[in-house]
Formats: C-alpha cells, sequence, structure tokens
C-alpha cells in the first residue's frame, strides 16, 4: 500500500476558511446531531400515532396506517430524500415552489423532515407489534371498566407497550443517525459530507473516513447509554423488562 | 562532427536504456512486468476527459492519453502483449484504489495543485481550466458582482468552492454558498431554480451546458475566479521510475503536435455518444504548456509567454 499517512491534518488549515480540519469534521457533527434530534421527534410523533390508528377497531383507520406505512417503508431512503427535495417544488403552484426553493436552510429541513416520515414508518409498525404482544384481556377489562378507546390507550395499552418496545425503539434511533448521512445527496453538509469534502481537499481519505467513524460510533454509544438509562428508569418491577 | 556527436549520444541513450533494464525493476513497472496487466482508472460521466459512451465503454480526451502511456509503458518493458484493464473510479475512490495498487493511472479531470501533491503524483498537464460560473439567461447575471446576495453551488471539496468561499469573504458579497455532492447534482440545482448560478472549472459548464435540454438558456461567465488551473493524469508518488515513463510518454504526445490533434477531436469536434461539440479551441496557455510539458501544480507557471 502506497499511502501517505498523516494524521496531524486534523490540526491544518482546512481550504474553505472556517478553522482546521477537525472544526470543519465537528461543524459536520453538529449539522448530524441537530437533523437526527429533529428526524427523530418527528418520527416518535408520527409513529405513535400511525402504529395507534394500524391496532384502532376502525376499519378505515387501520386501512390509513397500513397506506401511510407501506408508503414510507418500501421505497429508498435517497430515493424519498430526492423526491422531496428536487421533486415536490415542481409539483406545487410555482410560487410556492419558488419560495421552497429559496428558503433558507432547505436541505436541513428536507432532510430534517423526509427521514423523520421515513423512521415514522418503521416505528409505527413498532408499536403495532408492541400494542399486538399484551395480552388481549387487558383491552377487554378496560373496556368492562367503562373506559373509552382512548382512556384504554392512555392508561392501559401505550404505557406498557412503550415499555416493552424500548430496546427496538432503541436501534431504530440508531438508524435515525446514521441515515442522516444520506442527506447529503441533498447538499447537506453533515459528518458524512464533512469528511467526503476533507478527503476532496486534503486527499487524507482515510484519515477523513475514520475520524467520522469514530465520531459516529461515539454518538451511537453516548445514545444507546442514555436509552438504557431511560429503559431502566421506566422499568415496572415485575414486568418483563423490570427486575 | 555534428552528426558524429549524435550518433555518440544515441548510442550512450541506448546504452543507458539497456543499463536500466538489466537493473532490478521496482515499482508498478515491476508489477506491470509480472502481471502483463496495467489497469487504468476511468470516471463514467467527466465529459470529455472520461466518460462511458452508449456501449459503456470509457472514452474521451484522458483516455487516450492513457492508451499512449499504456503504448510507451510496453515498449520500455518490452513486452509482446500488455492487457488493459479499466476499473471505474469516483472522486471518493481514486485515492485509495490508487494507494492500494488497483490502478495505475487515474485518467480524467483531477487538478493538480500543491496539497494533493503531498498524496500523489500528477504526469504532465494535459488541461488548463478556470473557476467560472453558469447561469440561465433569464436571471441576467453579468458578472461576479451581480452574484450578490443570491444563492450560488459549488461541488464540495473542489478548489472551486474554494475560491467562492474566498471571493465571498473578500468582496463581501453575501453570497449563500451551496455545497453540491456531485457535479450533476450542482447543474440540477441550477436548471430547477434552486441556485442562480453554479461555479466550476469552465470546461465542464460547457459539457452540462451543451448537454442539457436546452443549451440555449444558460450562460457561462466571462468574470472568472481563478487563473487557469492544470489537470494533470494522477499516479502513485514515490515511483520515480514509472513517472519517468509516463512523464517521457507524455511530453513526447504533446511537443509532436499529436496532443493538439487529440485536443481538437475532443473539444472541437463532435464527439460521442450523443453528438456534443465542446466548441473550445485551445487556449494559448495551453498550446505553450503542450510546447513545454510540465507537471507543475502552480497555476501562475502556465502563464502564455
Amino acid at each position: 500500500m502506497n499511502y501517505h499517512w498523516n494524521w496531524r491534518i486534523f490540526w491544518e488549515p482546512a481550504p474553505d476558511g472556517t478553522g482546521s480540519y477537525l472544526d470543519m469534521l465537528l461543524s459536520g457533527l453538529l449539522v448530524t446531531i441537530e437533523v437526527a434530534i429533529c428526524a427523530w421527534i418527528i418520527a416518535l410523533a408520527f409513529g405513535s400515532i400511525v402504529g395507534v390508528l394500524r391496532t384502532l377497531p376502525s376499519k378505515t383507520a387501520s386501512w390509513i396506517g397500513f397506506c401511510y406505512v407501506e408508503f414510507f417503508r418500501n421505497m429508498p431512503l435517497l430515493v424519498q430524500l430526492f423526491l422531496w427535495f428536487f421533486v415536490l417544488p415542481e409539483l406545487l403552484p410555482s410560487a410556492w415552489g419558488l419560495w421552497l426553493k429559496q428558503l433558507h436552510n432547505g436541505p436541513f429541513y428536507t432532510a430534517a423532515i423526509g427521514i423523520g416520515l421515513f423512521m415514522s414508518a418503521r416505528v409505527a409498525e413498532q408499536l403495532r407489534a408492541g400494542i399486538g404482544s399484551l395480552p388481549r384481556g387487558q383491552k377487554l377489562a378496560a373496556t368492562a371498566l367503562g373506559l373509552t378507546t382512548a382512556q384504554t390507550y392512555r392508561y392501559v395499552l401505550l404505557p406498557i407497550a412503550f415499555r416493552i418496545i424500548m430496546p427496538p425503539l432503541t436501534s431504530e434511533f440508531l438508524n435515525t443517525i446514521k441515515n442522516t448521512s444520506v442527506a447529503i445527496t441533498i447538499s447537506l453538509i453533515e459528518l458524512t459530507g464533512a469528511a467526503r469534502s476533507m478527503q476532496e481537499f486534503s486527499f487524507q481519505v482515510f484519515e477523513a473516513f475514520t475520524a467520522a467513524t469514530l465520531l459516529y460510533l461515539m454518538i451511537n454509544v453516548v445514545v444507546v447509554i442514555a436509552m438504557r438509562l431511560i429503559e431502566r428508569g421506566l422499568a415496572i418491577p415485575g414486568y418483563i423488562s423490570g427486575k | 562532427m555534428k552528426h558524429v556527436g549524435i550518433i555518440g549520444l544515441t548510442l550512450a541513450a541506448a546504452f543507458s536504456a539497456g543499463a536500466a533494464n538489466a537493473e532490478e525493476l521496482t515499482g508498478t513497472l515491476k508489477n506491470i512486468k509480472e502481471t502483463g496487466a496495467i489497469t487504468l482508472g476511468y470516471r463514467d460521466a467527466s465529459i470529455p476527459f472520461s466518460y462511458l459512451d452508449d456501449s459503456q465503454k470509457p472514452i474521451g480526451f484522458a483516455m487516450d492519453i492513457c492508451y499512449r502511456i499504456v503504448d510507451a509503458v510496453k515498449a520500455e518493458l518490452k513486452l509482446d502483449k500488455l492487457e488493459v484493464k479499466l476499473n471505474p473510479v469516483t472522486s471518493s475512490t481514486r485515492i485509495p484504489l490508487l494507494a492500494n495498487g488497483t490502478i495505475d493511472l487515474e485518467c480524467g479531470s483531477t487538478t493538480n495543485n500543491a496539497d494533493r501533491q503531498k498524496q500523489i503524483s500528477f504526469t504532465n498537464t494535459h488541461f488548463l481550466t478556470a473557476s467560472r460560473y453558469v447561469s440561465k439567461k433569464s436571471s441576467k447575471i453579468n458578472s461576479i458582482d451581480d452574484l450578490k446576495g443570491k444563492s450560488v453551488v459549488s461541488t464540495g471539496g473542489t478548489t472551486n468552492i474554494k475560491q467562492l468561499v474566498e471571493a465571498n469573504a473578500a468582496r463581501n458579497l453575501g453570497i449563500n454558498v451551496i455545497t453540491a455532492k456531485d457535479h450533476p447534482e450542482a447543474f440540477l440545482m441550477v436548471e430547477t431554480d434552486r441556485a442562480v448560478a453554479y461555479v466550476m472549472d469552465d470546461i465542464l459548464l460547457a459539457s452540462f451546458v451543451a448537454g442539457s435540454k436546452d443549451p440555449d438558456a444558460y450562460v457561462i461567465s466571462t468574470d472568472a475566479f481563478s487563473t487557469p488551473e492544470p489537470y494533470g493524469i494522477m499516479l502513485r508518488k514515490d515511483d520515480p521510475a514509472f513517472k519517468k515513463v509516463v512523464d517521457g510518454a507524455t511530453a513526447a504526445l504533446y511537443t509532436s503536435g499529436e496532443g493538439q490533434k487529440l485536443y481538437d477531436k475532443w473539444f472541437t469536434q463532435k464527439i460521442p455518444p450523443k453528438g456534443l461539440n465542446l466548441n473550445t479551441p485551445i487556449g494559448a496557455e495551453l498550446k505553450h504548456e503542450f510546447a513545454k510539458p510540465s507537471d507543475s501544480p502552480d497555476p501562475a507557471s502556465y502563464k502564455a509567454m
């Protein structure tokens, strides 16, 4: 291998004038974290609503939930972001489209919403599985007690279902963080984008991507630990994940 | 007497060449001799330097130059047969694939600059290009100052975006700089009005305009962000024997007038697959460089005398 390693490259000034190469990667990391958090909030909110819709007795509600999930999970994320960013503005009336195109930070919002909706389909499926795993008796008992459907979900089903699906939800959160890297296709300079820019400027490919890998690993470890703590804090003694 | 001198020199050259062959071959040359194959890295859409034609075969100006280099390597190693393997590369994979020996030459449109020379070597410059911008005629951008406060796109990691950022700061233009992942995406931004202008090497802009749905709708600026910068074919660093052969082959090609012929073929005539014509006659600087081939990364050294 004829490669010139240069680990000190991170402290050399980057040609884009924002400081050193390390600063460039860290500003990319910040964008990654911001997009991931926004996307995760959207994913949880929409995922919960759609997950509940899919388990409701109403045929229409579960059909709407079904369409939503299949629409978002059966198209590659890359294609979805491309459609949101380049195709959607062309379909809107031209004044709206122009407003959307000239929106400052357009790639950021598109990425957060696009990734959030994509992940929400997965969250919805998990919540449906969580609710489905509860004994039928719980719902029947709630009804017998005179609780409305909304109350049944709020006080009986969802509190337990969310606790059951905590471990897979952690995985989905990690996926959300990793999926933000797809946003470079719509010109968002997040961590992967910053690493790519760094390798193009300096030609130090391996150093750039090693650093990016370590930074991804770092945020993911933080998320895993935080989710584990939340899981432990919420555990009900004697019930599935409780001890 | 003069003739005797020339014969003497030729003999000396022949002897030293013989001596060089007798010595142990090293690096890339040794590898090529052992495997009987040389691998060229090509780009899939770097028109007209290195791109795929309608039968998915890589062609272009840089590819033609690389085939000349292959001939020179074959002659240098006295091989009867030299297999040419082709390997696609992207801007992200070209360095690792060159470093780990998958490709021996990268035939494309890579800018030769001092920072990059710390990692790899370039042979003699095959093209010079300045950083300009393309915009829609309808947006009436006549000079760099007209870009004030607008959204302008360029491709991430290029020298062009660096020049755009610098000009933006130095002239206080307040441009919103958008970083695109690759060239087609950046041009798409101008096509769909996400950006008013795209800053890039003028020759690449010419190829995008020629290939667009409506070439007459676009105009390439006369204002430039930089003096012309050199493109070179990349090879591994610290392999002087191979570099000497490659430099010799390209220098012979350029100084003989063949280089100019190849240039005319790709830049002033219709090229496959769609019959585009880039209509870019050779400039004074490149003509001068072809007469005196150089692998210098410094744009200032390419001034036409």
